[in-house]
């Protein structure tokens, strides 16, 4: 003990160990805080003078297809109409007083619905989502209640998030000449590439069919069809990697989202949505269910990138409780 | 020999009597006592043998685990710590599929992760155990083997109890052992217990009388005695048993016939014993209780604070629960909307259980606000504040090679909040090492001015700088008594300039290689001037006795004083346990060997070898066996004896003794020729090894003039005098100093006079009360009450001056007197139980009726840049208690050498004969202080009361006058009494220090108690002994000081210093550090986790308190442990609130550690409202950004986590001091650690982080301005108010810490650069001139010029500055040198 507490002898003498490294001590003081506070100040006035003119052309058009009672939209018939009556159409017009520069983007907006709750969020199975055979067969545990039915078959996309997938259609027209011309609506490249290409795959064909690949799971319950069907015609946007579906499945952060329903950069629409009068044809079905809430539809131009957005926008914002209503 | 079994229990009460009686039939021995036997006996005898089982072998075994039950053992232990258990109940909560909110492998995480850190941790210092034993298992040493009937080479961990062991010298002792045989022809050993006790003299140890008188070797086949002993104990100091021999007879075992394990054979060729002890149940083992935990003041608060944590955790999942049950609620049952998911079984969940799950979800994604990784953290820190505390070099002491030692790993911010210091004196504050200084014998005083002016040259050489004081001008007045005032002044002016006395660096280099030789030898203490008159004196006394001895004169013809002069120098030598060594050959001890198969030299030599009747070494053997006359009456001796009947043997020393002084007449003449024969070493070369400092000093003060000890053995001290040549006396008897009795007593026969005398040595205030009273009409006793109220006065002077003294007293004793004491004395030795006490009563007996010779004035030095530091310390806020056995006047001298009481101070004396004369002194102080010293003087002339009381209250000079309090032992006694406790320390309280004289270890030790207790003040106890050793466990802080007295105070201490001086760097620097860092860090920890929980729990509003979470779960359960960890840590570990050399030179900015400034309770409510507002602005401008967008979940939260990341670190930037590379580096990483896992992870795998789905998210965000955009302004938003904060506060109100900081801007040579600079510019700027003025008109300040220097410079620089012109009035008054009573005095 004595002996090696003198072996030890005497200590490093390094800047290091005798706490004596080349430091700057600022004292904050007005000295050195006035110059960094004027200096952050400018480069953020730069900044947000730069932002401010280029948000300037952002055009945003917000239309609310909700149908609540009471109002005179067209809509409103289909809010009345029972859960069981399937799709029912209606159509919304309105006007453009200024062209919105292209590419338009259509998104539909829902309002107070909890796509963040907790266990509706987790009730997915990406492994099944990513195409694994034996994954499309054994969904997770998270997709209960939605993970067999009850003959015991998978459910194929499982969980509440697919089961939830929201179905309403939209077909844009434009009023050319007296009669309403359709505009192209393009729905590939809404989902992030990484998703549709490399998250979201469709399980391995079986004799070429993707149907047959299905075989043996059954769709969720709220689906009026099953997963292999969702643009059939379409066999790079069927299955899972339909990117209404994908768009669908990446669950929003906040009660109030949108998501991107279709993208306007086609034929005559390249440049945009000219000024006009236009007709939205709304296949009014995804409210099968016992509540009801407003849908708008907006268009939005929100970027630098200078992309005109078009929302169409779906409000479901207050739940029919008798005696309560509120409007969008 | 009285039955030991009898006296076995000291109080056996009566029922255990019984007990034991029925334990009796069974075993034995196994209730009180260890039976030990031989383990060479023959197999017929072994069924005998006791079962081996309860004894342990010597094989040491200091690891915890094995590599089985580590896992088990280990993760045991620490789930003790309560929040381990927290956070794995948090973790398996996970598991519960209701309430899970994570993954749950990935919760488990973070708790493996701590338990594996402190696992590793642990395993790794159980290796190193485990290595250091491997070790010491695997030494060799000699054991006896039946087999081969001779002595061969076995590991230590093989030895087991009741083997012969035979160690060589300088080896270590494998197991506790008793000696049975030695090469020593007096059966002696002698060991080094450095290793167990840190004291580097010798020991010595001595055979069993009865193995010693075997003619032949000692053969181990031959023992078949039986020992019994005392169960395996750690009290060092004690060994009680006895043997069994196989015919019945008995002998008593004490502890010098002990050898320790870790002790080191010196100076003995070969010796034999039996293991009695082996491995952890040998002394030392037992002794060995690892390093101590203790909390520290800001753990307890810190505890405190977690406690809030809980609470405000548990507040925010009540809140979450009901909110989420109304959201669950406001769903009527058959209309549930397609997010509310129903259970596996299709129900849904009613409101209320829905909120009970969500509960317990809540806790699990809120646990992060009981911060995981706080424990660990501090942990870390801890260990690097200490390696810090122990790289420094100034906490080193060159001379004795030593440095700091933590010794607790926990405290370390404790030494930031001292309050009280309470101090041991004698090796404390002084150096001990005793100077001898002047002497009194037989009333006459004799100076030693030559030796005093030798001392003052030691000084010389460093000091040449303050060469003011004049010193030795009075010097040479000494002899007379009214001079002693100037001497005095001279004198301390002297000591309070010593402490850079040690000279130069080789000297002290010198010092400290001869230090690890003998103790206690500076060449200060070692070359002593001789005063001339005195040597003159002595030498005439030396041809005198040389002149009556050739012509066969009595003694009695010298003069009274020669002879007491003879006497005196005499006493010095030999009344001590000095053991004389040589430098050739270290450790080895000159001396005269009697070999066995020589031929016999001299005629003592006969007399010792034939005639057993050695009383020899009074304390160190037990001699009953050798009164007996011859070998074939040994047993019998013992035997009778041992049947108590004395009588015979009493009557046989007689005789003996009458025998014995015949043949010594002729002793000297004959060493003198034995002399010749050893011509060995010259006399300048003998080292002294001794117990104490004052021994030693007074050997060599003796040795000055030519009274030389050459030599000691157990039984006879050899000294050397002019003239007479080698003396031997004959050691009778040595009755050791203890506390109690103050003093030490030797008894010897005098080779000249064959009296046989008692010389006694110890305090004045014994001593004097033991002399024989002397009638007053008788002429001779006039003279001698003259000598003695003549040497009382020189004492008093003495101890004025601030010496130590000793006095020295003998006494002839008649051989009737002699006969009748042994008697007494020899039962006491051969008792077992009280042995203590009745060798105490019996030294009582013999030790009276002196004769006084004379006094001694041993200084103590003060040790180097204690005065420095007591003021320093003073000024840091601290009071010190200086608590000392000294007397009071002794004790008063230092205080003022010291600077611990200023002359400018009112001293309040307290001294009561009686508790009441204590209360009503105390309430006359109380009330003297109290009215501000408005009443003149205390009325104590009350009739009935002795009061000695010296408390002046002049007229208060100004309301800043400082008190200090002497009080001694009797009164400190009384007045810490129940019933005077309080006020008492109200007195104190408003003393800036205490002085406590001649108090006792437990007095020391309950003073600390009260103020820890009563005051609830943080106190510090420093001390160097073993008597200091109750107080430093009592304090708060134990700082032991690593001295010659040993280590005792060492091991019992948190803290170890080489000096008292470097307590100033300790508390002052390295504690404020501690502390600040400490404290910034926990607040830190608790802001940090606050913020990040509040994120959290914004977010719930937005998802119906459903327990989502934004963040993506490895950023949530990685956030504290990887990204934003090291930063903190560093900060923690580095950050400096003010540099070194400003907290050593404005010592006031202690105070902030003591008032707790940076970490007060209302800080940790202000860091959660900021908290609270950062998350606001943290959550809510990403949540305004992307609100109407088609953002999924992770693309919020990850933008989120990044911005929390960046404001976290931001504000520790904001709260960094100093910043270093490690800062910048550490914060830089973080940052880039953060993107490159989040890259990584983001990229790694689509499918593989259920529930959580983050694929692609961070890269798609890099992707997008907006994030960059969010990420640079909500930091700079969350942050603005705690930075505008700071800058207002350092601007208009700077703490004197900020102040401090200031000073260190510009480094020494820079200051007078920036200064010729300014010189041309200072025509500009006027106002500056009233500015520098201040310090500059200010001849008191001490501090170094650079930080004036630096103070104008800054000064010009506002001046300039026209943002911060407002300024310069508020700094004006606030500067520490512009009125500078505050902060410098």
């Amino acid at each position: 003990m004595a002996a090696a507490r003198r072996e030890r002898g005497r200590p490093d003498r390094t800047a290091f160990t005798q706490q004596r490294l080349p430091a700057w001590q600022p004292l904050l003081s007005a000295g050195i805080a006035l110059p960094l506070f004027f200096t952050l100040g400018l480069a953020g006035l730069a900044v947000g003078l730069g932002l401010h003119f280029s948000s300037g052309t952002i055009r945003e058009l917000e239309l609310d297809y909700t149908g609540a009672l009471g109002s005179n939209q067209d809509c409103a018939r289909c809010t009345n109409a029972s859960a069981t009556s399937g799709p029912c159409l209606c159509t919304l017009h309105f006007e453009l007083a200024e062209p919105f520069p292209g590419p338009v983007c259509l998104y539909y907006q829902l309002s107070n619905y909890y796509q963040n709750h907790r266990r509706y969020g987790v009730s997915r199975d990406d492994l099944q989502l990513s195409g694994d055979p034996w994954g499309l067969r054994h969904p997770a545990e998270e997709c209960w209640p939605y993970r067999r039915d009850p003959r015991g078959q998978a459910v194929a996309p499982c969980g509440a998030v697919a089961n939830s997938l929201f179905n309403d259609t939209f077909a844009l027209h434009r009023l050319v000449n007296g009669s309403f011309m359709p505009v192209p609506l393009d729905s590939r490249g809404i989902s992030w590439w990484t998703d549709s290409n490399v998250k979201f795959r469709n399980p391995e064909l079986v004799n070429g069919s993707l149907a047959t690949a299905f075989w043996g799971t059954s769709k969720p319950p709220n689906w009026p069809c099953a997963a292999y069907l969702l643009d059939a015609g379409n066999p790079n946007n069927t299955g899972f990697v339909n990117e209404d579906f994908i768009v669908w499945m990446r669950t929003a952060a906040l009660p109030t989202f949108r998501k991107l329903y279709r993208r306007v950069h086609q034929g005559n629409f390249s440049a945009g949505l000219p000024r006009g009068t236009y007709r939205l044809d709304i296949n009014y079905s995804y409210p099968v269910l016992p509540f009801k809430g407003t849908k708008k539809k907006t268009k939005k131009h929100p970027d630098l990138v200078r992309m005109a957005e078009l929302v169409v926008h779906n409000v479901i914002r207050e739940y029919y409780v008798p005696n309560r209503l509120l409007l969008s | 020999m009285v039955e030991a079994a009898e006296s076995r229990g000291d109080v056996p009460p009566v029922q255990e009597e019984a007990k034991e009686r029925k334990k009796k039939k069974r075993k034995k021995k196994e209730s009180k006592t260890r039976t030990v036997r031989s383990n060479l006996l023959l197999p017929g005898l072994e069924a005998e043998k006791p079962k081996r089982g309860p004894l342990a072998n010597n094989r040491l075994k200091t690891t915890k685990y094995t590599a089985l039950s580590f896992l088990p053992k280990n993760l045991f232990e620490q789930f003790h710590r309560l929040a381990n258990v927290y956070f794995v109940f948090i973790a398996l909560l996970n598991f519960v599929p209701t309430v899970n909110a994570f993954q749950p492998e990935l919760a488990l995480a973070p708790v493996l992760f701590i338990l594996a850190v402190t696992a590793i941790k642990d395993l790794w210092e159980d290796y190193s155990r485990y290595r250091s034993d491997k070790e010491i298992n695997h030494m060799e040493c000699l054991v006896y083997c039946r087999n081969e009937k001779k002595y061969i080479s076995r590991y230590w961990k093989e030895v087991e109890v009741g083997d012969f062991v035979q160690l060589r010298c300088n080896e270590i002792i494998p197991a506790d052992i008793l000696l049975l045989s030695s090469s020593d022809p007096d059966g002696l050993c002698h060991i080094e217990t450095a290793n167990l006790d840190g004291e580097t003299n010798l020991k010595q140890r001595q055979v069993l009388r009865r193995f010693l008188e075997l003619d032949s070797e000692f053969d181990p086949l031959k023992f078949t005695s039986v020992i019994e002993c005392e169960k395996p104990n750690n009290d060092l100091t004690r060994f009680r048993g006895y043997i069994i021999h196989t015919n019945g007879n008995r002998d008593g075992l004490y502890k010098e016939n002990l050898l320790l394990r870790g002790c080191t054979i010196r100076n003995t060729e070969e010796v034999t014993g039996i293991v009695i002890y082996a491995g952890h149940e040998t002394k030392a083992l037992l002794n060995n209780s690892g390093p101590r935990y203790k909390r520290s003041k800001l753990e307890r608060q810190m505890n405190i604070d977690v406690l809030w944590c809980v609470l405000i955790l548990i507040v925010m999942c009540l809140f979450s629960a009901i909110g989420h049950g109304l959201w669950v609620w406001q769903f009527s049952e058959k209309k549930k909307p397609v997010f509310d998911v129903p259970g596996p079984d299709g129900n849904y969940l009613s409101p209320v259980l829905a909120a009970v799950y969500l509960f317990l979800t809540m806790i699990i994604v809120f646990q992060v606000l009981i911060p995981i990784s706080l424990y660990v953290s501090i942990e870390i820190v801890k260990i690097c504040q200490v390696y810090f505390i122990h790289q420094d070099k100034d906490l080193y002491d060159e001379e004795t090679d030593s440095q700091l030692q933590c010794r607790a790993l926990n405290i370390t911010e404790d030494l930031g909040q001292i309050q009280y210091i309470f101090s041991d004196k004698t090796g404390t504050l002084t150096e001990n090492k005793m100077v001898f200084r002047r002497c009194t014998v037989s009333g006459i005083e004799y100076s030693h001015d030559a030796n005093a002016k030798r001392l003052a040259m030691y000084q010389e050489p460093d000091s040449e700088e303050e060469e003011t004081a004049p010193k030795g001008v009075t010097l040479s007045q000494r002899d007379s008594i009214c001079s002693h005032q100037s001497v005095k002044a001279v004198h301390r002016s002297q000591s309070t300039k010593s402490h850079r006395r040690t000279g130069s660096r080789a000297e002290a280099k010198r010092a400290s290689i001869l230090s690890k030789h003998t103790a206690f030898s500076s060449p200060m203490e070692k070359d002593i001037t001789p005063d001339p008159n005195l040597l003159e004196k002595v030498n005439e006394c030396a041809r005198y006795l040389e002149v009556m001895r050739s012509h066969e004169q009595p003694l009695s013809q010298l003069s009274p004083e020669l002879s007491d002069i003879f006497d005196f120098f005499i006493a010095l030598t030999i009344c001590n346990t000095v053991v004389v060594t040589s430098p050739n050959q270290p450790r080895q001890k000159v001396r005269v060997r009697f070999e066995l198969k020589s031929p016999v030299k001299t005629i003592e030599d006969f007399i010792r070898r034939f005639t057993p009747s050695r009383l020899t070494a009074g304390s160190n053997s037990s001699s009953s066996s050798s009164l007996a006359t011859s070998k074939s009456m040994h047993r019998f001796g013992s035997s009778l004896l041992s049947s108590t009947s004395t009588e015979s043997t009493l009557l046989k020393l007689e005789e003996k003794l009458a025998y014995s002084v015949q043949m010594n007449n002729n002793g000297y003449s004959a060493q003198q020729e034995k002399r010749a024969i050893e011509s060995g070493p010259e006399e300048g070369e003998l080292r002294y090894e001794a117990e104490s400092p004052d021994e030693a000093a007074l050997v060599y003060a003796a040795r000055a003039y030519n009274c030389t000890l050459v030599g000691r053995l157990s039984d006879q001290v050899s000294i050397e005098l002019p003239h007479l040549g080698t003396l031997t006396f004959e050691v009778l008897h040595t009755l050791g100093f203890d506390s109690i009795r103050k003093r030490m007593s030797v008894v010897v026969r005098h080779p000249i006079t064959d009296e046989i005398n008692v010389y006694t040595k110890g305090a004045d205030s014994v001593i004097m009360d033991l002399l024989l009273p002397c009638s007053s009409d008788d002429p001779r006793g006039k003279h001698q009450k003259k000598i003695e109220s003549k040497t009382q006065n020189y004492l008093n002077l003495y101890a004025v001056d601030g010496l130590r003294t000793l006095c020295i007293a003998k006494r002839v004793l008649s051989k009737d007197e002699y006969a009748c004491w042994l008697k007494n004395h020899l039962e006491a030795e051969s008792c077992i139980e009280n042995r203590e006490e009745l060798l105490f009563q019996s030294a009582l007996h013999i030790e009276k009726n002196l004769h006084l010779l004379g006094a001694t004035g041993i200084e103590d030095r003060l040790q180097e840049g204690v005065p420095e530091t007591i003021a320093n310390l003073h000024k840091a806020g601290l009071q010190i208690w200086v608590l000392t056995g000294d007397k009071q006047e002794t004790a008063i001298n230092i205080a003022y050498a010291c600077k611990l009481l200023d002359h400018d101070e009112e001293i309040i004396t307290l001294n009561a004969e009686s508790p009441e004369t204590c209360a009503i002194l105390l309430e006359q102080c109380l009330h003297c202080v109290e009215s501000k010293f408005s009443s003149n003087t205390i009325d104590n002339t009350s009739g009935d009361m002795r009061i000695g009381f010296a408390s002046f209250c002049p007229p208060s000079s100004s309301a800043h006058s400082k008190l200090g309090l002497v009080i001694d032992g009797k009164t400190l006694a009384y007045a810490l009494d129940k019933t005077l406790e309080n006020r008492f320390l109200l007195l104190a309280k408003r003393c800036r220090s205490v002085l406590c004289c001649r108090s006792t270890p437990l007095q020391k030790s309950m003073v600390v108690k009260l103020v820890r207790d009563k005051l609830k003040a943080m106190t510090l106890a420093i001390g160097d002994g073993a008597n200091d050793v109750s107080m430093i466990q009592v304090a708060d802080v134990g700082v032991g000081i690593s001295g010659p007295e040993g280590m005792q105070a060492v091991m019992a201490s948190d803290f170890a210093v080489p000096r008292f001086r470097h307590l100033e760097k300790l508390l002052l620097v390295h504690g404020h550090w501690c502390y600040s860092r400490l404290a910034n860090m926990v607040l830190y920890f608790f802001y940090k986790n606050a913020m990040f929980v509040a994120l959290l729990f914004w977010y719930q509003f937005y998802c119906g308190f459903s327990g989502s979470s934004m963040i993506d779960q490895w950023y949530l359960i990685f956030f504290n442990l990887l990204f934003s960890s090291l930063p903190q840590l560093i900060t923690g570990v580095l950050d400096k609130d003010v540099p070194a050399e400003v907290l050593i030179s404005v010592p006031q900015l202690y105070k902030s550690g003591q008032n707790m400034e940076d970490y007060q309770p209302h800080m940790f409510w202000m860091n959660m409202i900021d908290a609270l507002y950062q998350s606001l602005v943290c959550f809510f401008i990403p949540y305004f950004t992307f609100y109407d967008s088609n953002m999924d979940i992770f693309s919020l939260g990850t933008p989120i986590t990044t911005i929390a990341l960046f404001t976290i670190i931001l504000h520790l930037a904001v709260e960094t001091k100093t910043w270093t590379f490690f800062h910048w580096s550490s914060c830089i990483f973080s940052i880039l650690l953060f993107f490159f896992v989040a890259l990584v992870y983001n990229a790694s795998c689509p499918t593989c982080y259920p529930p959580s789905n983050p694929y692609w998210t961070m890269e798609k965000l890099m992707g997008d301005p907006m994030f960059y955009l969010t990420c640079i302004i909500s930091p700079v938003i969350a942050l603005l108010p705690r930075f505008l904060y700071r800058t207002l506060q350092g601007t208009l109100f700077p703490t004197q810490r900020q102040l401090g900081c200031q000073l260190h801007r510009w480094p020494l040579g820079t200051c007078n650069h920036i200064l010729s600079k300014l010189k041309i510019k200072k025509k500009s700027t006027p106002q500056k001139h009233s500015f520098a003025e201040p310090s500059m008109q200010n001849p008191t300040s001490n501090v170094n010029p650079c930080y004036k220097i630096s103070f104008k410079t800054k000064a010009v620089a506002t001046a300039k500055d026209p943002l911060v012109f407002f300024r310069r009035d508020n700094t004006l008054d606030l500067w520490p040198w512009s009125n500078s009573s505050d902060l410098l005095q």
